[in-house]
């Protein structure tokens, strides 16, 4: 009994040490729309949002473009994410440690086009940012790249 | 009549079932017999989709090309000069290619517009061990409050550097303290609260390299960046 109870104490220490660890993670915003042109929507949590210029934007959004839009997004550790019309990007992750400068930023590329200028992620590690398409994955050592995903349809 | 002649079929139908069971009556089951169930309607295959995934580096805004590695399945392509490419071929494979910088205007013209503008940074210096900031820099605040008006949702990051001197758990608490200076400073200028970050960076981040407890002033900073 000892013994379980142990167990299970050292369970919960760990429950409780993981949650305050990711809690930064999770309560801070990955970066703020700066530029949202013709029509712009994050999906978030299943609902589709109208995303205006200075708009926040947080892990697991995905911003979507219509056929005359476009966005610029502006992420905490200064690096800097555009699509231009008919695409959806996702956030998949974005983790950042301003002291430190460790942290992931992942994306995928949907649909559309994506222009991209890294910043302090992949300036302290280089290879923490990626973005995939459908069809492949981008590892970014830096610095500045575009990207076009599509099947012919779009 | 119609229910009689259903009903006969329907015995023949368990007849044949309970022999193809070997003989075991007790839970007929009725299954489909012999005549399997035509296919349904083919419809025209559907050709793959063929794929236009393109990626390209950029030349930077410094002039030089950073290095982007693009991975499908076992296959890896690296590109590291100004508008080296790689490409999906129709047969669904990755190949190394180059873009044109007018194909990249072309394709990502939009695109690229849409990237926010390129942040600017001023750095006020400080003086030893000190929060306090050096007359120079006071004049720097004029210009940083001009950029933060001529941007369209302005953040301003405040990041606080030191030099060398003193443990690296002393410099992250001053480099902290010195960029909660400029942020009451900026504040006091009229800058909206909610829009300041403040960051620390202790020693990791020196303008000039030195050994460690080595004074080195240029080092002693806060980093204002307006994005």
């Amino acid at each position: 009994m000892r013994n379980a109870s142990t167990w299970w104490t050292g369970i919960s220490v760990m429950a409780v040490a993981t949650a305050l660890l990711a809690a930064p993670a999770f309560a801070q915003d990955a970066g703020e729309l700066k530029v949202s042109r013709g029509v712009v929507h994050i999906e978030r949590s299943g609902q589709r949002l109208p995303a205006p210029a200075g708009m926040r934007v947080r892990q697991s959004d995905v911003v979507v473009t219509g056929a005359d839009g476009s966005a610029g997004i502006t992420f905490a550790d200064a690096s800097r994410l555009s699509v231009g019309p008919n695409s959806r990007l996702a956030i998949d992750k974005f983790a950042f440690d301003s002291t430190t400068h460790q942290g992931a930023f992942e994306t995928s590329l949907e649909k559309g086009t994506l222009a991209a200028v890294s910043g302090n992620i992949v300036k302290q590690s280089p290879g923490a940012m990626k973005v995939r398409t459908p069809a492949a994955v981008l590892g970014v050592r830096g610095t500045e790249f575009v990207v076009r995903t599509g099947d012919g349809t779009n | 009549m119609a229910r009689t002649d259903c009903s006969a079929g329907r015995l023949v139908l368990v007849a044949l079932t309970a022999l193809a069971l070997g003989g075991c009556p007790r839970a007929p089951v009725v299954q489909p017999v012999a005549t399997p169930a035509p296919p349904p309607p083919v419809a025209a295959p559907k050709p793959p989709p063929v794929r236009t995934d393109l990626f390209v580096v950029l030349p930077g805004a410094d002039g030089k090309t950073g290095q982007v590695t693009v991975t499908q399945g076992g296959v890896e392509k690296v590109l590291s000069t100004p508008y080296a490419a790689a490409r999906i071929d129709p047969s669904g494979r990755l190949e190394s290619s180059t873009a044109s910088p007018q194909e990249v205007r072309q394709t990502f013209g939009a695109t690229v517009d849409a990237l926010p503008p390129r942040p600017v940074s001023f750095v006020i210096y400080f003086l030893q061990d000190s929060a306090e900031v050096t007359p120079e820099s006071r004049e720097r605040a004029q210009a940083l409050l001009a950029e933060v008006a001529r941007r369209l949702s302005p953040e301003v990051v405040v990041t606080g550097h030191t030099d060398r001197v003193g443990t690296v758990e002393y410099n992250d608490r001053l480099s902290l303290q010195r960029a909660e200076r400029v942020r009451a400073e900026l504040v006091r200028l009229g800058v909206n609260p909610a829009r300041i970050t403040v960051e620390g960076r202790g020693e990791r981040e020196p303008l000039v390299a030195t050994p460690d407890e080595m004074p080195e002033p240029q080092n002693r900073r806060v980093e204002v960046s307006v994005r």
